[in-house]
């Protein structure tokens, strides 16, 4: 399929409200025309209010939805350039594949419908499963088909509420490199709704963190993960080790934050705020851990933490420590196994570091745990679901 | 082997109930191969067909047969029509008064045949509307419609209200989205709520019975004759519902089957 | 920043929901109104029957009127049969639950891939006259019969027979109603998971025990709705004490059906209905109460 022309998805000050509870609140988002798009967040958030009320399955209670410069707030669902690909298919149980997916094209009367059914069922790989009952495929077949349906229409915009959700791990990698390949095929925008942060992450061009019906940061995965914002983004996407600290001191290109005995600097283009309670951040992957030896030798201007094994998680790829600060905090460190042998046990006295460039600030009035499991008030009700089938 | 002896309880008394149940069916079945030596077709003769060659040879009995099955027929018909719409405003629409309107459509169902057949011959008397066809089919709709209700009810509600927002995503407007999704998805529990009812109908007798006046449907002749003695072209025609509709049931659970089995490929 | 326009505010939706509340009344109303005219008015009807009075002068032809004392006269002349319609339809639906409960068990939990084939062969016996069916115990229940005769060698009959008792006619009412015994009891007990009963055996529960902690109580909606649906329709037959019953059997269907249609005496036939349906009522409402409701359409 060509590239297409198509252009920027404009919601503004859209806003869901379901009686007392606000699920969407005033959101402001532009999202690029051809562009991967996700939307990642935890359950409740109201990712998926706002995919629905893009698709016109929902009626907004403010606020306004833009294709360019047509407004499309007040069409309906069927009246849209949009389509959507359901978290659970949704494929139509007394149809079959052809049916199925020529169903958009049949609703809008299009006289020959065999050739864009055909080229789209080889664009999927389901070409010869053109007459069974979406029954007798699999979960990653209907998950196709349910693409097919929905892209032969060449929509402006497609979205996608949590499409991988179902699948098993290896099927679901796989597809994920499909959608991507789609995607830059076919350069329709697509939306993709997901509390996977790892799939947000590798399949899309620009991630937005939503929060409670807002939106807590946007931007390429690598500058929202290196660089949060906000404490939920932070501990929302990886793990983040957060220390709480007060601001000692500034220059033209640092803050300075005293936190537990140390100075952390904090570079200023990397730190969420400048005021006195800030939170000194860094991922775990960037701290190396050293015994007392090696820690000899790291250069004075980096801040050298003491503490001690608490636990040791081998993983084949990497090795997670849990190290017990001096001021008794527990911090998260990955190091990749390249030491051969060598690697630290419980009850170590280390020494960590990381460099400066590396460290992120936030604003300390957040508290440490927001976007953490414990921290969040909804746990993702999908996987205790304990449906029996059979 | 304590364990054992345990576990085969179950089946055995729960084969030993369908067997009783199966039991008078067995008996009906086989008397009409039954040539009586009296008018009454209680005990065993001897083997004979004529029933069966001459169905229709007794008086009464094929005239009051095609009778059931038009009031049937009839019946059947509007009461789908009016309880399927009931059942779709139930489902799919908010609106008030719906306890109340939940409970004139459970109410029929559980109140005793006597009662229900008594008050509206007392209506249909106090009104001085002549009995017959008309009041007999009257009654019959009143009491398919809770039954259509509940099971297109059922049927509704099973159905994943994500198919009629796809066919929305997909530019189906309402109409269309309820011809191509909705329609074609209940129609199977609308056809079997129809063939509910008119078994229902088929085989009603006290409120028939009591609004009937003159006119004889197939369970007021066997009613009728019952003092007299049944002739066994009864129990030949009543096989023959039996069987024809033990046909259809197993054929649509075959059909079922095999689409269960093509999944498993 | 582009000023926020709330398009859809919040008078759309109150608009949506009148129009389609009045769309909902549009497709309910022809059914309703049937239902409202041929169910509930006719006992409005019926009442006011029951209340009527002998027109003076003309034996057998009535007028409206006042007599609520049409109640205790026809009451005090047929409390007997209306007790014994009780007691029957009572003992039948408890056989029917005693019956019923094993058979829906096994094809609940252990029906497997024949549980559609066992369901259809439950109501299959139902697709054939009831009348004929029930004319058919006569048959089986004969007195020269297999059954009477071995019941009456081991000297469990106490009339010697069993047609034209009341054992017949509970019999006969106990079959007749076993398959609306049946079937929301098998809906009640398909519903219950299984592993409970094998978690419940993990926790040092005997089959008993797991049966009478778990599974039972787990199948009171479908005992209730079972008991419910048995013993009202049970209440109102006559159709088995007519045909294998003797008359001291006679159940108050019976003297209905002769007041209505051979006596004519529709006052006495209309308060014995009336009287009927207000006791069932209060029975149901009662039984709910202690029993627990579930949407039982």
């Amino acid at each position: 399929m060509a590239r297409r022309d198509v252009e920027d998805l404009h919601l503004r000050g859209l806003t869901k409200q379901f009686g007392d509870v606000v699920a969407v609140d005033h959101l402001d988002l532009t999202i690029p025309a051809g562009s991967f798009f996700a939307l990642l967040g935890a359950s409740g958030c109201g990712k998926t209010t706002t995919l629905r009320m893009i698709a016109g399955l929902e009626d907004p209670s403010g606020g306004t939805i833009h294709i360019g410069p047509r407004d499309v707030t007040s069409l309906r669902a069927f009246e849209r350039p949009v389509n959507t690909v359901f978290q659970s298919y949704a494929l139509f149980p007394h149809l079959d594949i052809f049916e199925n997916i020529a169903f958009g094209l049949r609703r809008r009367k299009v006289k020959d419908v065999t050739a864009p059914v055909e080229a789209m069922l080889e664009l999927v790989e389901l070409a010869p499963l053109a007459r069974r009952k979406p029954s007798q495929l699999s979960g990653g077949q209907q998950q196709r088909v349910a693409l097919a349906r929905a892209l032969i229409n060449e929509p402006d915009v497609l979205l996608l509420d949590e499409p991988l959700g179902a699948l098993d791990l290896k099927l679901r990698r796989q597809m994920q490199i499909e959608l991507k390949r789609i995607q830059h095929d076919v350069g329709t925008t697509f939306v993709h709704v997901t509390h996977d942060q790892e799939e947000a992450m590798t399949m899309a061009d620009t991630v937005a963190v939503m929060n409670d019906g807002r939106i807590e940061q946007l931007g390429h995965p690598a500058d929202i993960y290196e660089t949060p914002k906000t404490v939920f983004v932070a501990n929302f996407l990886g793990q983040a080790n957060l220390i709480l600290g007060a601001k000692a001191g500034e220059s033209a290109n640092f803050i300075s934050v005293s936190a537990q005995g140390h100075t952390f600097d904090i570079p200023r283009m990397r730190s969420a705020t400048s005021g006195d309670s800030i939170i000194v951040g860094v991922r775990p992957e960037k701290i190396t851990v050293v015994d007392d030896v090696a820690g000899a030798h790291v250069p004075d201007h980096v801040v050298r933490v003491r503490g001690k094994v608490t636990d040791v998680s081998y993983a084949g790829v990497s090795t997670q420590y849990v190290v017990r600060a001096s001021w008794g905090q527990e911090l998260i460190c990955f190091e990749q196994n390249i030491k051969v042998g060598d690697r630290c046990s419980v009850g170590d006295d280390v020494i960590l570091h990381w460099a400066p460039e590396h460290t992120f600030g936030l604003d300390g009035s957040q508290g440490l745990h927001a976007g953490t499991s414990h921290g969040a008030a909804h746990v993702n009700e999908v996987n205790l679901d304990l449906s029996r089938e059979g | 082997m304590r364990r054992r002896w345990g576990r085969a309880v179950i089946p055995v008394i729960g084969i030993a109930v369908l067997v009783y149940l199966f039991i008078p069916i067995a008996v009906v079945v086989a008397f009409s191969f039954n040539n009586p030596g009296s008018r009454y077709n209680l005990t065993w003769n001897q083997f004979s067909l004529q029933a069966w060659e001459n169905i229709c040879g007794v008086p009464g009995v094929c005239a009051s047969f095609v009778t059931s099955i038009e009031i049937g027929i009839i019946s059947t018909l509007i009461a789908t029509i009016l309880g399927t719409l009931i059942a779709f405003a139930l489902v799919r629409y908010r609106f008030r008064g719906r306890g109340s309107t939940n409970l004139l459509i459970f109410l029929p169902m559980t109140t005793p045949e006597v009662v229900m057949g008594a008050s509206l011959l007392a209506l249909f008397l106090n009104l001085r509307f002549p009995l017959g066809a008309g009041t007999v089919a009257i009654a019959h709709i009143m009491f398919i419609i809770s039954f259509v209700v509940v099971s297109v009810k059922a049927r509704l509600q099973g159905m994943d209200p994500r198919l009629e927002e796809a066919a929305r995503d997909l530019y189906a407007d309402p109409r269309a989205t309820f011809r191509y999704v909705t329609f074609p998805l209940v129609l199977p529990g609308i056809v079997g709520a129809a063939l509910l009812g008119f078994s229902l109908s088929f085989d009603d007798f006290i409120i028939s019975y009591f609004n009937a006046g003159t006119l004889v449907t197939f369970p007021i002749y066997i009613w009728g004759a019952a003092q007299r003695g049944i002739p066994v072209q009864v129990n030949a025609l009543a096989s023959v519902v039996f069987f024809i509709a033990l046909a259809v049931v197993l054929i649509s659970q075959g059909v079922n089957y095999r689409k269960r089995k093509a999944l498993q490929r | 920043m582009v000023a926020v326009v709330p398009t859809t505010g919040n008078a759309a939706p109150a608009a949506t929901a009148q129009r389609r509340a009045r769309t909902a009344y549009f497709l309910m109303g022809p059914g309703l109104l049937w239902l409202a005219v041929f169910f509930a008015i006719p006992f409005v009807t019926l009442f006011l029957t029951s209340l009527q009075v002998p027109v003076p002068g003309k034996p057998g032809q009535y007028m409206p009127g006042f007599a609520l004392g049409n109640y205790p006269s026809a009451l005090a002349e047929y409390w007997p049969q209306l007790v014994r319609s009780f007691v029957f339809s009572g003992i039948a639906t408890v056989l029917a639950l005693v019956l019923a409960y094993p058979l829906a068990y096994f094809i609940a939990f252990r029906g497997g891939r024949w549980k559609p084939l066992l369901l259809v062969l439950v109501i299959a016996p139902s697709f054939a006259s009831f009348l004929l069916r029930t004319y058919a115990w006569k048959t089986i229940l004969a007195d020269e019969g297999p059954v009477t005769s071995t019941l009456n060698a081991l000297h469990l009959l106490p009339e010697g027979r069993i047609l034209n008792t009341s054992i017949a006619v509970i019999a006969g009412l106990t079959y007749n109603f076993l398959p609306f015994m049946l079937l929301p009891l098998f809906a009640a007990i398909d519903k219950i998971d299984p592993r409970l009963v094998e978690a419940a055996g993990d926790l040092y529960a005997s089959p008993i025990t797991a049966f009478r902690k778990v599974t039972w109580p787990l199948s009171l909606p479908g005992v209730v709705a079972g008991t419910l649906l048995t013993f009202i329709p049970a209440s109102g037959d006559y159709i088995n004490a007519q045909l294998l019953g003797s008359p001291n059997d006679r159940m108050i269907g019976n003297v209905i059906q002769a007041n209505f249609i051979q006596f004519r005496n529709y006052p006495t036939a209309s308060a014995l209905s009336f009287a009927l349906m207000a006791i069932i009522l209060l029975l149901v409402f009662g039984y709910i109460r202690r029993a627990g409701t579930e949407d039982l359409v």
